[in-house]
């Protein structure tokens, strides 16, 4: 169904972005040239040929660091935003599908969690629970999943008002099958690009919370902890910290690619509903 | 046909293209009108005719030297008293709108502004213009709701857009356009959103305000019958060619192509009423419906249908004929009353009733491209019924399917179309085609025909009766439209305000004696012939004075 030189040059570039920082995180140990945590000369040494990024704060290796970096940073972004937008959409298409109080009780439930600012609650939450990657997941995926629920509630509102659903109402079939089956095919557009962002603040998220102490525990490295560990040697002139810094904005950029290409694939298919 | 030198518009060889973007291939140019000539008198009215997609409405607006949506005019010309417009610049065209050439759109509730009062937007290209002062402009527009007969002409210009009806709205349009006393007025479908009722009198207040300021008027219609009415000439057009060009009377009369020949003759089709009509499958008793918000849209509905037999349920929009559609399906309970089908009371729920008691009853929607999910093939959207009520799967699936696309007289090489790959009346032969799927007893037809072209529709209504033939089936057509009425119907219920005016076998209910309001709609059809609407309107002054 779907030719490769179709893609265009830019979902490449982003699929093979996003490939490169897949293969890093899986084979690690065997890319990598040092340790993750092996100290291996001075403290923001010069780049050279030993050191291709330079060392870091403690003299470790940055581009080692970077390619275990990969594998927190990419499993938790990734699995933040999923299990948030599985959250979000479910939820939010019961409530626009059911509506009546359904609808009232979890929108209601939705604003009074947005209302409390997320990165404090995100704060009191994890200094409450015990510090493990999974509560790290699921409370950065709780929190982003009501900006998902908003989005969601509202796309789904203009598609269950079609007569295709009334259709399908009329044929007796259930909610899971208006759901999945006439709603979402023709609301990923929106939700795709919301993607896109979101996995972007995903990353962002875990390296304010890792900043803070609340994220990913050092030694372990990720790469918004590594922006944070070099970033006073940016005062010194010395470039360690722009490096995961780069690494951050690529991954986004290439997500974003891929997803500008589905998006375009999602809408443009065959009677989709515009350019959304 | 006029002399060229002497008619105020003069069009030569137009061709208009545009450039479309169909989905995963190279942009393609596309001819959208192509080499039409036509000429036009001072006072004449020529009718251009045709359906969607004939580029009617674009030929109209060229005569404003306007291209819509990306289309470009490319050759031809477009002389207005001797000046060939298109030639104009942008200064010379802005001179031109809204002063000598004037526009009156479709929808006239979507072209006013709601916020400002009616008077001042229709004196505002008059004055903008400087054609006329404040003052002039206003008393021009007095005289103009006179003429258009508009109920208190002197205090109609300080109402609202939302405060008066369709019908009055389409007709201050035209005093809009009228207000600068323009060579040219582009009528573009103006009463085609109106009821039939509503749609004489804008026919007749247009007709006499063309005579009364000698102005020359393009009409552009799908409707023949009406632009019999009011034009001089007529043009038929078809995917942007000119197929017949001829004065009213040899268009109507002795029209000399096939397709012409077809326009004219369409609704042909008749049913034979069935003679015994004592055996209802669906009866509806005393049933009253109300929203959630009390409203009543439904008083005190009693009628039936017999197996195998169509009633036809007519009247205008709000009279509540949709809403006893919902009824029947359950997607509105009745407030008082109940529905029996074959005997046993309907649940009047829809989230109720059961899978079998859903199976029986199926409907067909006005809209077809927004009753099938576009992002389902053809074989998802028949298949589904399928799966749904008889369990079929794989192979078997798709041999039903697949005999299904046969019955509704579509090649079994649709089977993997997305419904924005089908045509209008392919799109309306698919939903058609789900609901047979579900082996249904009855079939609500929630005017079907109405969104297509006259000879696409009269297909789709030939394709249901002879389903209804070949399968027994029973359907309730709900519809405006008196002639398919006349053309399927066994038994005929009338709904105006929410309640049944009328209701019995279409012999009976479609013969005197009549009530008023059945006989106020039947005479509002517009009928294919010279001068009916100057007839209608005599005996309607003759009965007034009777009065």
């Amino acid at each position: 169904m779907m030719r490769l030189r179709d893609i265009p040059v830019t979902a490449w570039v982003g699929i093979f972005g996003i490939l490169l920082a897949i293969f890093c995180a899986l084979f690690a140990p065997w890319v990598a040239p040092y340790g993750e945590t092996q100290v291996v000369g001075d403290v923001w040494q010069e780049a050279d040929a030993r050191f291709f990024f330079g060392l870091d704060n403690l003299g470790r290796d940055i581009l080692s660091r970077l390619i275990f970096g990969a594998r927190t940073t990419l499993f938790v972004a990734f699995a933040a935003t999923f299990i948030s937008f599985s959250l979000g959409i479910v939820l939010s298409f019961i409530a626009a599908v059911t509506g009546g109080l359904v609808d009232t009780v979890f929108s209601r439930f939705n604003d009074l969690m947005m209302s409390i600012p997320t990165l404090i609650f995100a704060l009191v939450v994890l200094a409450v629970l015990p510090q493990h990657i999974l509560i790290l997941i699921v409370v950065m995926a709780v929190l982003d999943s009501t900006r998902v629920y908003r989005l969601g509630r509202a796309v789904a509102l203009d598609v269950a008002v079609m007569e295709f659903v009334e259709a399908a109402r009329l044929r007796g079939e259930g909610t899971t099958w208006i759901i999945f089956r006439e709603i979402l095919p023709n609301t990923l557009s929106p939700l795709l690009a919301e993607f896109g962002l979101r996995f972007a603040f995903a990353i962002l998220f875990l390296s304010t919370l890792s900043f803070l102490g609340l994220g990913i525990q050092p030694p372990t490295a990720d790469w918004g902890g590594m922006v944070k560990d070099n970033k006073d040697g940016i005062i010194f002139g010395i470039a360690a910290a722009l490096v995961p810094g780069t690494a951050i904005a690529a991954l986004c950029i290439c997500v974003n690619l891929v997803v500008d290409w589905l998006l375009k694939r999602t809408s443009s298919l065959k009677g989709g509903r515009g350019d959304a | 046909m006029p002399e060229p030198s002497k008619s105020l518009l003069s069009v030569r060889d137009l061709r208009i293209q545009a450039t479309s973007y169909p989905p995963g291939e190279a942009p393609k140019r596309i001819t959208i009108v192509d080499g039409v000539s036509f000429d036009l008198e001072k006072g004449k009215v020529l009718g251009l005719i045709g359906e969607s997609g004939a580029g009617k409405s674009t030929i109209g607006l060229a005569a404003l030297a306007y291209g819509r949506g990306g289309a470009e005019i490319t050759g031809g010309e477009v002389n207005l008293n001797g000046t060939n417009i298109l030639a104009l610049g942008k200064g010379g065209i802005a001179k031109l709108r809204g002063a000598r050439v004037c526009y009156v759109a479709q929808s006239a509730a979507a072209a006013f502004n709601p916020a400002h009062k009616l008077g001042d937007q229709v004196i505002e290209a008059s004055v903008k213009h400087g054609l006329m002062t404040k003052d002039e402009a206003l008393k021009r527009a007095l005289y103009l709701f006179r003429v258009l007969g508009l109920p208190d002409p002197e205090t109609f210009g300080k109402r609202f857009p939302h405060q008066v009806s369709g019908g009055q709205l389409q007709r201050a349009m035209t005093a809009m356009a009228l207000c600068p006393s323009p060579e040219l007025i582009v009528f573009d479908e103006p009463t085609t959103a109106l009821d039939v009722t509503t749609q004489i009198d804008v026919l007749a207040a247009i007709k006499h305000a063309i005579e009364e300021t000698h102005t020359a008027a393009l009409y552009i219609t799908h409707d023949l019958a009406v632009v019999a009415q009011i034009s001089d000439d007529i043009m038929v057009l078809r995917h942007g060619k000119t197929v017949e060009y001829g004065s009213v009377q040899q268009i109507i009369e002795a029209p000399q192509q096939d397709y012409t020949r077809a326009l004219v003759n369409v609704r042909q089709a008749t049913r034979k009423e069935a003679p015994d009509q004592s055996r209802p499958l669906l009866v509806v008793d005393d049933v009253s419906a109300q929203y959630s918000n009390g409203f009543k849209v439904l008083h005190n509905v009693s009628l039936h249908l017999c197996k195998g037999q169509t009633l036809a349920v007519v009247g205008e929009s709000g009279s509540g004929k949709s809403t006893l559609a919902r009824v029947i399906t359950g997607l509105l309970p009745p407030s008082e009353g109940k529905v029996t089908f074959e005997g046993e009371t309907l649940t009047p729920a829809l989230k109720n009733r059961s899978r079998d008691e859903l199976r029986r009853i199926q409907l067909i929607y006005q809209m077809a491209d927004t009753a099938m999910n576009p992002r389902q093939t053809v074989r998802d959207i028949i298949g589904r019924p399928l799966t749904f009520y008889d369990g079929l799967r794989g192979a078997a699936k798709t041999a039903r399917v697949k005999e299904l696309l046969e019955q509704i007289e579509m090649g079994t090489g649709f089977v993997d179309r997305y419904p924005a790959e089908l045509s209008g009346g392919q799109k309306q032969r698919v939903a058609i085609a789900r609901a047979l799927a579900a082996r249904p007893e009855l079939i609500l037809c929630d005017e079907p025909t109405s969104a297509l072209d006259p000879l696409v529709a009269e297909g789709i209504l030939k394709l249901l009766m002879k389903l209804q033939e070949e399968q027994q089936l029973s359907y309730i057509f709900i519809t405006h439209d008196i002639a398919i009425v006349r053309a399927i119907a066994d038994s005929v219920a009338v709904m105006h305000r929410g309640r049944l005016v009328r209701f019995g076998p279409k012999s009976q209910a479609l013969s005197p004696p009549f009530d008023d309001y059945t006989d106020l709609l039947l005479k509002s059809v517009p009928e294919m012939k010279l001068g009916w609407l100057e007839q209608v309107l005599t005996t309607r002054r003759m009965e007034s004075a009777g009065n």
